[in-house]
């Protein structure tokens, strides 16, 4: 029974919001159960440790050009920055406090996030597309091996495990860069650029704080990157308009989630 | 036990939601035969094949292979009846990331607990049988169609099933690539023993090659024999399959206004 279309006409909007509305609900169910089956099926991975090493290659190592170049540059501009501001106060000896806690809190497990999702993210969207699209998953389902075990979980561990690693040397990167501005080519004394920094970075509250969000994004941008890949229309538009959406959810996944997260980390004291 | 058919299907209906696909399909398949499934695009040839892997579930009716009936099932039971199924997809669906020797290996990998010295030699005999022994090393984007096909067909062959199916497998190869993989769905089917079922639409090929023929048209089986006997066929819907033939009860117009109206013949004379 096709709607009449005067009936369409008045009503347009509202039923087009409702429409809308169930196919949201009903995606986020597929997703979450999507997640639950992938985790059910991880014993092919803890059994066969290479098939997460290999895709720990793809997506951990693979990244780790762009995410220490923009580390480095993220911490040269902290540097440039953070002394512009402190010589006001008088205090650029606190130049590498600054630039530490930024990177290891915030900017750090962030940024390497976004270009995680952007870099790896978007590379299994479209590779777990393209396999269902070439019928590569049916053929794996036909021969009695299930695509979520072996094709799916291996990614998901092998971007939750990396995700941490490589904020981890983001901000290593980055510390580097703001010391290579400050101390090398400003010339703020060395001792206390580093003594400071020590003694004001926390490994609880700060750095295993920063290790919790990236692992938290970790498991968020994966998900959604493999979900998109498997959901997507076998169809060259439908596996480009899921590699978008993948940036694009993983992206805005990241900046709420950031926020949820600081409130609850950084707001006690 | 010899005597009954290896896949029986009884009365199967299949629908997307209202819209039926299959309805009332009767089909049996004797072991160590060649059977091919035919019909024109859309006729449900490939929904049929699925139904027989446990892709799909019949809305009603039963599929029964080797005495177990599918719909009846679980996730675990179908996988478990697919390690005797082996499948060529229509264009191959190799692993891309994977060299052709371990696209071969992959389910030997993943199914036995064979030491990977017994895993080479397999895995060579069955390239052997193909052709491509040679091309182990090759990775799937370096092959040509007829070439990835018959990698495809290696693999499926890999733990020799007892039934093989092929869904289209001659669409898209040149004469002599589809004259070879003809004469390979045969004469596998020969020496492993195995059975087979041949989804497809390229007649000539196919009827040179099989013991029997199920036609299928709109969903409903609509015709089956021999191949001579389908040769043979006066039934006109048969008769213009058999013989690609552009007229006859498959229309070869979408339907369509008159002819003359749609170049605005009429308001022109009327003019």
């Amino acid at each position: 029974m096709q709607p009449s279309p005067a009936k369409h006409r008045t009503l347009p909007s509202v039923s087009r919001i409702g429409a809308n509305a169930i196919d949201t609900v009903l995606r986020l169910g597929y997703a979450a159960r999507f997640i639950g089956l992938t985790i059910a099926h991880s014993g092919t991975c803890l059994a066969r440790p290479r098939l997460v090493v290999r895709e720990l290659y793809y997506t951990g190592v693979l990244s780790l050009i762009i995410i220490l170049v923009s580390g480095l540059f993220v911490g040269m501009v902290l540097g440039l920055q953070g002394y512009q501001t402190l010589t006001t106060y008088g205090s650029e000896s606190a130049l590498g406090v600054l630039v530490a806690l930024s990177l290891v809190r915030e900017l750090g497990p962030v940024v390497s996030a976004l270009l995680f999702a952007s870099r790896a993210g978007s590379a299994m969207t479209a590779e777990i597309g393209l396999m269902k699209a070439t019928e590569q998953l049916s053929a794996m389902e036909m021969m009695a091996v299930d695509p979520i075990a072996r094709v799916v979980a291996p990614r998901f561990w092998a971007g939750v495990i990396s995700m941490p690693l490589l904020a981890a040397m983001f901000s290593a990167m980055g510390v580097f860069g703001g010391y290579v501005i400050g101390v090398v080519l400003i010339g703020v004394d060395e001792g206390s650029f580093w003594s400071q920094m020590q003694s004001a970075v926390d490994v609880r509250e700060d750095v295993l704080n920063g290790v919790i969000k990236s692992f938290v994004f970790g498991i968020a941008v994966t998900w959604i990157a493999l979900f998109e890949g498997y959901d997507a229309p076998p169809t060259a538009e439908g596996v480009s308009g899921a590699t978008t959406r993948t940036v694009v959810t993983s992206s805005l996944a990241i900046l709420a989630l950031d926020f949820i997260l600081t409130s609850f980390m950084f707001s006690a004291a | 036990m010899a005597a009954t058919p290896l896949i029986e299907i009884k009365n199967v209906n299949f629908a997307y939601g209202k819209r039926p696909i299959l309805t009332g399909i009767n089909m049996s398949i004797p072991r160590g035969k060649v059977v091919a499934l035919m019909g024109i695009s859309g006729s449900g040839k490939t929904t049929l094949l699925r139904l027989i892997g446990g892709v799909m579930r019949p809305t009603s009716g039963e599929v029964w292979v080797n005495g177990v009936c599918t719909s009846r099932l679980d996730t675990r039971g179908i996988y478990q009846m697919r390690r005797s199924m082996g499948m060529l997809f229509q264009f191959g669906a190799l692993f891309t990331d994977l060299s052709v020797f371990d696209n071969v290996a992959f389910q030997m990998r993943e199914h036995t607990g064979l030491p990977e010295s017994m895993i080479r030699d397999l895995v060579m005999m069955k390239l052997n049988a193909v052709g491509l022994r040679g091309a182990h090393k090759l990775m799937p984007s370096e092959l040509s169609g007829g070439m990835a096909r018959r990698v495809a067909l290696a693999r499926a062959i890999g733990l020799d099933p007892m039934i093989m199916m092929y869904d289209e497998p001659f669409t898209g190869l040149d004469p002599i690539s589809l004259g070879v993989i003809a004469n390979l769905v045969r004469e596998l089917n020969d020496t492993l023993g195995t059975t087979s079922l041949v989804v497809t639409h390229d007649v000539q090929e196919a009827l040179d090659v099989v013991d029997y023929v199920y036609y299928l048209s709109d969903g409903k089986m609509k015709a089956h024999g021999t191949p001579a006997g389908m040769r043979a066929n006066t039934d006109p819907l048969v008769h213009q399959f058999v013989n690609g033939e552009a007229e006859g009860p498959v229309a070869y117009q979408y339907p369509s206004r008159d002819y003359a109206d749609d170049l605005k013949m009429g308001s022109r004379r009327a003019a």
